[in-house]
């Protein structure tokens, strides 16, 4: 396969430097494409699709009424990340999320951070995600968010940003697993050459963390995993991580609350407590007695169990305040406020439109700027600037008018590209990259994370429910004594 | 194992079986009925009445002739019996219990499902039936196969044969009392060549008919047909055979008491049946008592493993903590 025609224009290539040589790390895989036929590659491809047709890789996209599942979209040329840089990053990670319970724990107690006036408190007040019913709630360790999905993105000259952390039920790492799989498939002599740090481990140490959590300390502690059911389109993921710990996949009814206020599950043994729950509903869906009292998902009782210390919740209940997106131009200030220390991985410079000075100077460049609500996930109600129209742009000053809590604003990023195989030859296409951390006594980062990547030519956005695709992504140490 | 996937995995079974049931019955009648000359009481309402859905047919159609019964079987979304029903039903079980079943099992399903959606209106026409049919019970064969070779014979698997008995004795009932009333209340009217082709076919409907010559080496005929299928132990579809499964299969699950104590009941009362008194006037009556006490089967074991108002249980669980 002839990389000449490689265009690398204006961005910062994961794989290939502007002069078209590999970077450090990337120079088997490269060496490896080019002697491929474009034939060879396309037969590659197939046997990945085929892999991911019969391991039944899936997600659901809902479309006209009615619920479709999807096969997984995957490229198969992988990108790959120097160890020595990614260790880096991972300390950043571990930084960052602990700072970020450290502020949890702050708002839903004392709440010194905004007595000393690091943050405002009107944030908090206007802040979606903020549950006034976990106020003096202390979670085992402190930590609220045992499990974040941290959005990263390269920019032009090589820096890595935070773009967003996903505190409340972060989907993907299903995939980020299953890509390694179906790599091996494709791939299988390319791993002889290099020395990829696994990631298989994610399921037990999700397990761990989360048994670390269990209120009651024994050897086996009884994890479920709470699905809002098939309709929802991350069940494939809901039921992989179920099977992979060996937890049961429960819906809301099979749960309920003894007297004793601690949390069952219905079996066809009788009832057995449960102890944990790894619960992939939000916040306003787990508890009808207190939030959203039409909710068929919960389980009626489950907060009054989760404050008595009968059952443990991943993540808390209200670990959301902290994934608000003006929230999240804060976090830089809680790392020096909490930890003492510079922040390892920086924020993408943002605009917060709360604030009258920033709004002004978003509303007059909003042709160059990305703007975005503060509580969507999904890319949703997103408005980037110079792929808008005039129409959109309008749209968007009347919403920021309207409500400037909502909304943030940040310089479009001109993130970074891999190569990917499109129709009959490589080209650049532009991706982020979320890793998964875990945290309880420990903290722990998947080695790498899942690649997401933007199919259409050209195109930024990312996610898989508006046409993203997905790479595997390799973490790559120096061979040693491996030839 | 969750209540809720033991459930599904019980329906799973009954709807296989269904199907596979549903395919045969319609497949063997219809090509008989062809043949049968007009003196001959069957006809297409009997299908109806075997299925029990009387009621239901007559609100949907005026006459019981062939098309409509055929559609009404094989094809109507709205007869919760018939084959694209069932299918349906099967693979919404299975999409809710995936992390269970084995994934080859699940793309058949799929496939199986996709099947029945595109052809089934062959089905209604008489050059497509036998192929349609014969496609779906070959389908029910491949799942059944599947399974039992490559899931691990737990719990999951056995709930899938609780059902699948339950619902394959039930149908031999229906098969055996309908075929009986023909040709018990007429006959006289009834040349014998046809009373033989009769029987033949009841036992056919139930895939017994060469099982049946090896058994009984006897000329066929009804006292030996009812005893064959209802208590050859060794004929998967007889009664007794059925109830022999549905007590191995719930002695292996915990709280088994209630369930148990009714299956072995109606053990006993096949087993010490007086066929040649049954075959003057009382098989009917006989009949019903054994769908009540299927019906019964079911019933505890849903209430045992599936139901639960929370509250009850957990008062129970109480009194076995604190006494």
């Amino acid at each position: 396969m002839n990389l000449k025609n490689y265009k690398i224009d204006d961005y910062y290539d994961e794989l290939l430097n502007p002069k078209r040589q590999a970077r450090p790390g990337a120079g088997k895989l490269i060496n490896y494409l080019k002697k491929l036929t474009p034939e060879e590659l396309q037969k590659r491809r197939y046997a990945a699709e085929l892999a991911i047709k019969t391991m039944g890789i899936t997600f659901t996209v809902y479309s006209q009424g009615e619920n479709i599942d999807r096969e997984w979209p995957y490229d198969i040329i992988p990108r790959i990340i120097p160890l020595r840089e990614w260790q880096k990053t991972e300390e950043g990670l571990k930084q960052r999320l602990t700072a970020l319970n450290h502020f949890i724990d702050d708002i839903y107690n004392e709440q010194k951070i905004i007595r000393d006036k690091v943050i405002p408190a009107e944030i908090l007040k206007s802040s979606k995600n903020f549950r006034k019913e976990c106020t003096g709630m202390k979670p085992v360790f402190g930590v609220w968010a045992h499990i974040c999905g941290s959005d990263l993105v390269r920019d032009k000259d090589g820096t890595m940003f935070v773009l967003e952390d996903n505190l409340r039920v972060p989907s993907g790492v299903s995939y980020m697993l299953e890509n390694r799989k179906v790599t091996k498939r494709v791939f299988p002599e390319l791993f002889e050459d290099y020395n990829i740090i696994p990631m298989g481990d994610y399921p037990s140490n999700l397990f761990d963390t989360l048994c670390s959590i269990s209120p009651r300390p024994l050897d086996f502690p009884e994890v479920v995993v709470l699905t809002p059911g098939i309709y929802n389109s991350a069940y494939f993921e809901h039921a992989f991580l179920a099977q992979q710990m060996g937890a049961e996949l429960v819906e809301g009814s099979d749960l309920v609350i003894g007297e004793d206020e601690c949390v069952y599950m219905k079996t066809i043994e009788g009832l057995s407590r449960v102890d944990v729950i790894y619960r992939r509903i939000d916040d306003l869906f787990l508890d009808p007695e207190v939030f959203n009292p039409d909710s068929m998902l919960g389980v009626p009782g489950l907060m009054r169990a989760w404050k008595k210390g009968n059952v443990a919740l991943a993540n808390a209940p209200g670990a959301g305040v902290a994934d608000d997106k003006v929230v999240y131009t804060h976090v830089p200030d809680m790392i020096r406020y909490y930890l003492d220390a510079e922040p390892i991985i920086p924020n993408v410079p943002s605009f917060s439109c709360d604030n009258e000075k920033e709004r002004s100077y978003v509303l007059a460049n909003l042709e160059n700027l990305v703007v975005k609500p503060a509580n969507e996930s999904g890319g949703y109600g997103m408005l980037v600037g110079p792929h808008s129209t005039r129409r959109q742009r309008q749209e968007m000053a009347r919403l920021v008018k309207a409500r400037p809590r909502n909304y943030i604003a940040q310089p479009v990023i001109a993130i970074s590209t891999v190569p990917t195989l499109s129709d009959n030859s490589i080209e650049p296409r532009h991706v982020d990259l979320r890793p998964f951390t875990l945290q309880s006594d420990r903290t722990h980062v998947t080695a790498g994370g899942l690649t997401r990547v933007a199919l259409v030519k050209g195109s930024l956005v990312v996610n898989s429910s508006q046409g993203g695709g997905s790479k595997d992504t390799w973490v790559v140490a120096p061979n040693q004594g491996r030839s | 194992m969750l209540s809720r996937v033991a459930e599904r995995m019980y329906w799973f079974g009954r709807y296989l079986e269904r199907a596979e049931n549903m395919a045969r019955l319609v497949n063997v009648n219809a090509s008989l009925l062809l043949d049968l000359p007009r003196m001959v009481k069957q006809t297409w309402g009997d299908l109806i009445n075997i299925t029990g859905c009387s009621d239901l047919f007559y609100d949907r159609h005026e006459k019981a002739e062939e098309r409509n019964v055929i559609r009404f079987l094989v094809a109507e979304a709205g007869n919760p019996g018939s084959i694209l029903s069932s299918i349906r039903m099967l693979r919404e079980n299975v999409r809710t219990t995936r992390e269970i079943m084995p994934s080859e099992a699940w793309e058949q399903i799929n496939e199986f499902h996709i099947f029945v959606k595109n052809n089934v209106n062959s089905a209604l026409k008489r050059d497509g039936r036998h192929e349609f049919l014969d496609a779906v019970l070959n389908f029910c064969h491949l799942i059944s196969g599947l399974l039992s070779s490559s899931m691990s014979h737990g719990e999951a698997y056995n709930f899938t044969l609780i059902g699948r008995n339950i619902e394959r004795a039930d149908m031999t009932t229906r098969i055996i009392d309908v075929g009986c009333l023909n040709l018990i209340h007429h006959p006289d009217s009834t040349p014998e060549t046809y009373d033989n082709i009769l029987w033949m076919n009841i036992l056919r409907s139930l895939s017994g008919y060469q099982m049946y010559r090896q058994h009984m080496l006897e000329r066929i005929n009804g006292e030996d047909v009812v005893a064959f299928l209802m208590r050859d132990k060794e004929f998967p579809r007889a009664i007794i055979h059925c109830l022999d499964e549905l007590n191995e299969c719930v002695s292996r699950l915990p709280k088994n008491d209630y369930p148990l104590r009714s299956i072995s009941r109606v053990q006993r009362a096949v087993q010490e049946l007086d066929v040649i008194k049954l075959m003057n006037g009382k098989l009917h009556e006989f009949i019903d008592t054994l769908q009540v006490d299927l019906a019964d089967i079911h019933s505890q074991v849903s209430q045992t493993w599936f139901d639960y108002s929370s509250n009850e249980v957990l008062a129970e669980q109480d009194q076995a903590r604190t006494g």
